[in-house]
């Protein structure tokens, strides 16, 4: 009988805790596959009864949405294999080399990661300004190697470190040098680490809010957060929420696929690097 | 080999945060040609005297206290949860990244819809449950508004909390509870007694991340209310400062002083951070 009870807590629990995580998703979904008359309903099902397809063919025939994530998928890739090739050798050189000054160094790496990012926003506005970099891509992909460097750094050399030496040590003595010896061996060897990191650096950038909505002013120029956050000023009168969960629901669908292709390596990650969110 | 990082770092980190540091001695707008003026503690004065900022502080600190508390004791209890074995429990865990995949500007505006006043279905549920009388507009009344979005920053951030804290479930051995056990204690001796202490130095990590986290929260309180009905926070009210009113007029360097004192307040939280953490090398 107590197992019984123990059983159904158990169960219930984690209904709860899935239907907590994905009830949101789903809403969107179905919210974004209603017809108008069924979405502005006072009292809506929870299955739809009519399915429609017209907001996903709205969200890129009325606004440019194709072009907000061509231009997410730019900035995000750029940001991703930038902060990769600087934290491998920023990683590597921390994990392997001696050298006077590390603790500072890393330190001061780890010292940027709390950094609020509105503490820097309006004087990286007067920078890249200056430097006509506000609306371009630089401009937004700059600060975001940046932002992720800390992470990429702190979880790459955590990973080199588990690495044997001795491959290493073989290499040197064959007079490999350290340069070659990095991109030839140790991060072919590095594989899981980096597919960690780069998921994480990806996704970070991706879903980054306030650099983009004060960095890109003009439309065309938005990342997804920003065009989706703003969606309702394209219109004039009512709020098109079908078309804003169609978007949404666009953008969402590849990163769960992501999570749910990368599940193991996305946790050691988060849990190597106990990073913000 | 460090030095492109430490580049980066220096020139789109530290170089803006002197800069920072620096303007907020002067007034200034952003307007082409402006000139820079001066003024010496002045932006600082007048912070303490500005009845937003200190207004924006409260409702930072109420929406950092009560999310990070709600967010730590869910989290426990859910990383409990999905450490038992149930069938399709990878499937499970894995659906506890979803909310933190989503891109926050994004679950904003799914949670803006299902907050809706006429046609959401939280709103609904809520009627129901008689927590708001039917037609309430849940995002455009003060208090139940920061309610809300406080609401959404656990939904979005205890699963997350709960797979960090069940990281470090998983490294406890089984064989603890089987002498606790054999002891006599019962089930909730045993997670007071041996769970709770064992994870307590997880959850100090991610409780401060958490706190530093939600000191500096803009997006979803940008999405959901843009600050209005008192959920105005400290960033939101920084960035309406520097890209708002300083476009008009000589704001920046009020602005940049904003920035600072977020930047001393955070801070303080990282430091305890770094201490905790007993950075170790070599």
């Amino acid at each position: 009988m107590r197992k019984v009870i123990t059983k159904i807590i158990l169960y219930t629990s984690v209904i709860v805790i899935v239907v907590w995580c994905v009830f949101p998703l789903y809403w969107a979904f179905v919210s974004s596959i209603k017809p108008d008359e069924d979405l502005f309903e006072t009292n809506p099902s929870l299955i739809p009864h009519r399915i429609t397809f017209i907001n996903y063919v709205k969200v890129f025939s009325e606004r440019p949405f194709h072009i907000n994530i061509i231009n997410s998928a730019i900035v995000a890739g750029a940001t991703t294999l930038l902060a990769l090739i600087i934290g491998v050798s920023a990683g590597y050189a921390i994990a392997r080399l001696k050298f006077r000054g590390k603790v500072a160094v890393m330190s001061i790496i780890l010292a940027v990661s709390m950094f609020p990012q509105v503490s820097i926003l309006g004087s990286l506005f007067l920078i890249l300004r200056s430097l006509h970099l506000i609306n371009t891509y630089s401009g937004l992909i700059l600060p975001y190697i940046s932002l992720n460097l800390p992470l990429t750094v702190w979880v790459l050399q955590n990973f080199f470190r588990e690495l044997p030496v001795e491959v290493e040590e073989a290499a040197l003595m064959d007079g490999c040098s350290r340069f070659r010896l990095l991109w030839s061996i140790v991060v072919p060897m590095s594989s899981p680490g980096l597919v960690a990191t780069g998921l994480l650096v990806f996704i970070n950038s991706w879903n980054e809010f306030l650099f983009a909505l004060t960095f890109m002013q003009r439309p065309e120029k938005y990342t997804i957060p920003v065009a989706i956050a703003l969606f309702k000023e394209a219109t004039q009168y009512e709020i098109p929420w079908g078309q804003i969960m169609a978007a949404t629901i666009i953008v969402t669908l590849p990163l769960i696929l992501l999570v749910l292709a990368f599940q193991n390596r996305i946790i050691e990650g988060l849990s190597a690097g106990s990073v913000k969110g | 080999m460090i030095l492109p990082a430490i580049l980066v770092i220096s020139v789109i980190a530290f170089f803006p945060l002197f800069e920072t540091f620096y303007d907020s001695f002067y007034s200034f707008s952003l307007r082409p040609g402006s000139v820079k003026r001066f003024v010496g503690l002045m932006n600082y004065e007048r912070l303490m005297e500005d009845p937003r900022f200190i207004a924006a502080l409260k409702h930072t600190v109420f929406f950092t206290v009560v999310s990070v508390f709600f967010e730590t004791v869910l989290g426990i209890l859910m990383a409990v949860v999905v450490h038992q074995k149930f069938p399709l429990r990878g499937l499970v865990r894995a659906a506890m990244l979803v909310p933190w995949a989503i891109p926050t500007a994004v679950s904003s505006q799914m949670w803006r819809w299902m907050f809706h006043d006429q046609f959401g279905i939280v709103s609904k549920w809520w009627v129901k449950l008689g927590i708001i009388s039917p037609g309430t507009p849940i995002l455009g009344r003060p208090s139940l508004a920061m309610w809300a979005i406080i609401f959404v920053d656990v939904w979005k951030t205890t699963p997350f909390m709960a797979i960090l804290i069940l990281a470090a479930l998983q490294v406890i051995p089984e064989e603890l509870y089987e002498a606790a056990r054999i002891d006599g204690a019962n089930a909730v001796q045993r997670f007071f007694k041996i769970t709770i202490p064992l994870i307590l130095p997880t959850i100090g990590v991610a409780l401060i991340f958490r706190t530093l986290d939600a000191l500096r929260v803009f997006d979803v309180v940008y999405v959901m209310t843009r600050g209005a009905v008192g959920t105005e926070t400290l960033a939101v009210y920084n960035r309406h400062v520097l890209m708002g009113r300083a476009f008009t007029g000589n704001w920046f360097g009020y602005g940049s002083a904003i920035s600072v004192a977020i930047f001393v307040i955070i801070s303080i939280f990282a430091v305890i951070y770094m201490k905790s953490l007993r950075l170790k090398f070599d």
